[in-house]
């Protein structure tokens, strides 16, 4: 897991990660994005030459606590505010596209 | 330019409580100012007109009954795309979320509002808050007020082009790498990144979590610190925001005695920086050494990993946060050709999504994928806390450290047409929030007049450790008071 990758990217990989981040590509954005994402990746590459040891990761800037509020109940949002926002509703229900018998 | 976008804030809030002029009467002249102006910067992608009125006549109404408006009594604020109101659209800069209405203020809007602050409209942005040059927005590029033919950087250019340009006195900014002091710095005004968890982050729109945090733009360093006091301290609805007094700074007066003054050498004279950048960094140098301040050199070798850092986490961070946009419960929808659900998900995106957000949010799922987890995000993580160590160990010789805000001068537009050259506009930048602490810049110079006479500002960048913005601003007003400018607005 931890070897290290080739640092530039092909059109399949581009495909794939594409597919990973829902995102519908064009064809012919498919190269541009190779030649950008492989430029981005070579920049990172530095990260590789450092000697890190058994350094522990750190994904935040501060300790995380857990808070907890009283356990008293507040006023939630209006359900017509959040429905203005969304593109397709029925009654007091968002709707969506048929998700079930699709296959897969 | 209007008369409350060239006043600041303190001095706009006295006016108007002690009845020189009404908040109405601020609100209707800014409105006259960015109608007049705007048309050629594009910092307000829209004005909040009626409800702007409104709360001047609640104000007005609660001077005339004897009440205490608070502390930003009348004071007009732009507020980035990217920072829900109840007023009009928050549209982050993208065709994404265009006709978003939130249903809620940000916690930092609620907290001006109760302040007697006005929110005047939502100032243009790089979609997400992804770039360095606010071209990279759904409504149009805006324009550096000092010269149009260049950008006022970004990503809240809009934010850093309405307070600089003089078209209101203070803007709200969110940070991520440098989109605050970036933008401050080319635009010629103060910009604050606080620390991490100083400012809640409810009703920011997330890029990247551990990094994020709004902060303020300003004419002088104690409108800065008033508006850092009205927004920070701890939300219960942002479980990172930190429970930590914040000093109450603002109406003191800076002094550089006996302060400690550490100067990277990896910011200073290192190549990639202007000349007059480097000049302007010098200038100051000696300025605070005269006024007794203690300067000591240190050295910060990993400053040269934060780029490769930054790239690794930001995006990471912001191709999770960004999942959220699917199309169904709000933003824009692709039409449904009945493909399927994940179908209409992949075109919704990328219809809703710009280029440089779509490319953030591949290089952050490509870096947190299988089989390359262990050696970009993982490796990423252990450089930060590297990153943070040497901070520690910096400040314990010194109790800011001092160097430019950016290696240059505002550029033009569609000069960094590719994203690499973009994002090493940020190197000075990005290790503040990488390692959580604060940072603001400061106007401190200009470079040489082009054939038509036009100068760019120079700003400088102070950073100070986690929760000691009262040390940053301290010694920020006494800069501010050495370099004395009395051009701080163009035009």
């Amino acid at each position: 897991m931890s070897e290290r990758p080739n640092s530039l990217l092909g059109e399949d990989e581009v495909r794939k990660v594409a597919r990973l981040s829902r995102l519908a590509l064009d064809e012919e954005r498919i190269p541009i994005y190779v030649e950008q994402l492989s430029a981005i990746l070579m920049h990172i590459e530095k990260l590789q030459e450092i000697d890190l040891g058994d350094v522990e990761p750190m994904a935040h800037p501060l300790p995380i606590r857990n808070r907890l509020d009283d356990d008293v109940p507040t006023e939630g949002m209006p359900i017509e505010a959040l429905l203005a926002n969304a593109p397709s509703v029925e009654g007091d229900y968002i709707s969506v596209p048929k998700v079930l018998g699709e296959g897969s | 330019m209007s008369e409350s976008g060239r006043k600041t804030c303190v001095e706009i809030a006295d006016s108007v409580r002690n009845g020189r002029c009404t908040a109405l009467e601020t609100v209707e002249e800014t409105l006259r100012t960015i109608a007049r102006v705007d048309g050629e910067l594009n910092a307000f992608r829209e004005t909040f007109d009626e409800d702007a009125r409104a709360q001047a006549r609640l104000i007005d109404e609660k001077i005339a009954r004897g009440e205490d408006p608070g502390p930003l009594a009348g004071v007009p604020i732009g507020i980035k795309d990217n920072i829900a109101t109840t007023e009009g659209t928050t549209a982050c800069g993208s065709r994404m979320l265009e006709n978003y209405r939130s249903p809620f203020d940000a916690t930092v809007v609620e907290r001006l509002r109760e302040a007697g602050a006005i929110p005047i409209g939502h100032t243009n942005c790089d979609e997400f808050a992804m770039g360095s040059s606010t071209e990279n927005c759904a409504f149009g590029a805006v324009r550096n007020p000092w010269d149009t033919t260049r950008v006022p950087g970004g990503s809240s250019g809009g934010s850093a082009a309405a307070v600089g340009g003089g078209l209101v006195p203070a803007a709200l900014g969110s940070d991520t790498g440098g989109s605050i002091r970036q933008p401050a710095s080319f635009c010629g005004c103060v910009g604050l990144k606080p620390s991490y968890g100083r400012v809640s982050r409810y009703g920011l729109v997330a890029f990247g979590s551990s990094l994020d945090q709004v902060g303020p733009f300003t004419r002088t360093v104690e409108d800065a610190a008033l508006i850092l006091e009205v927004i920070g301290g701890q939300d219960r609805r942002d479980s990172t925001s930190a429970d930590e007094p914040i000093d109450d700074i603002h109406g003191e007066s800076g002094s550089m005695e006996g302060m400690r003054v550490g100067l990277p050498r990896q910011y200073r004279a290192t190549g990639a920086n202007e000349p007059e950048v480097d000049g302007c960094l010098e200038h100051v140098v000696e300025r605070i050494t005269a006024a007794g301040a203690e300067v000591v050199d240190i050295d910060l070798p990993m400053t040269d990993t934060s780029i490769s850092t930054y790239y690794v986490i930001a995006p990471a961070e912001a191709s999770s946060n960004l999942a959220r946009y699917d199309g169904i419960r709000y933003g824009h929808r692709a039409k449904d050709d009945g493909s399927g659900l994940e179908e209409l998900y992949a075109r919704t995106r990328a219809e809703g999504f710009g280029p440089e957000v779509q490319r953030r949010i591949m290089l952050g799922t490509y870096v947190l994928s299988s089989g390359y987890y262990d050696a970009y995000y993982k490796r990423a993580l252990q450089v930060r806390r590297l990153i943070k160590e040497e901070f520690d160990r910096a400040f314990e010789s010194c109790d800011i450290l001092l160097g430019p805000t950016s290696p240059f001068t505002a550029f033009p537009l569609g000069g960094k047409p590719d994203p690499m050259s973009m994002y090493l506009c940020d190197v000075y930048t990005v290790s503040t929030n990488i390692a959580g602490i604060c940072g603001i810049s400061i106007p401190a110079g200009f470079d040489a007049p082009d054939e038509h006479g036009r100068r760019r500002p120079i700003g400088i960048h102070l950073q100070a450790p986690a929760f000691a913005e009262a040390t940053l601003f301290k010694a920020s007003m006494a800069i501010e008071g050495l370099l004395a400018f009395d051009d701080s607005i163009p035009g």
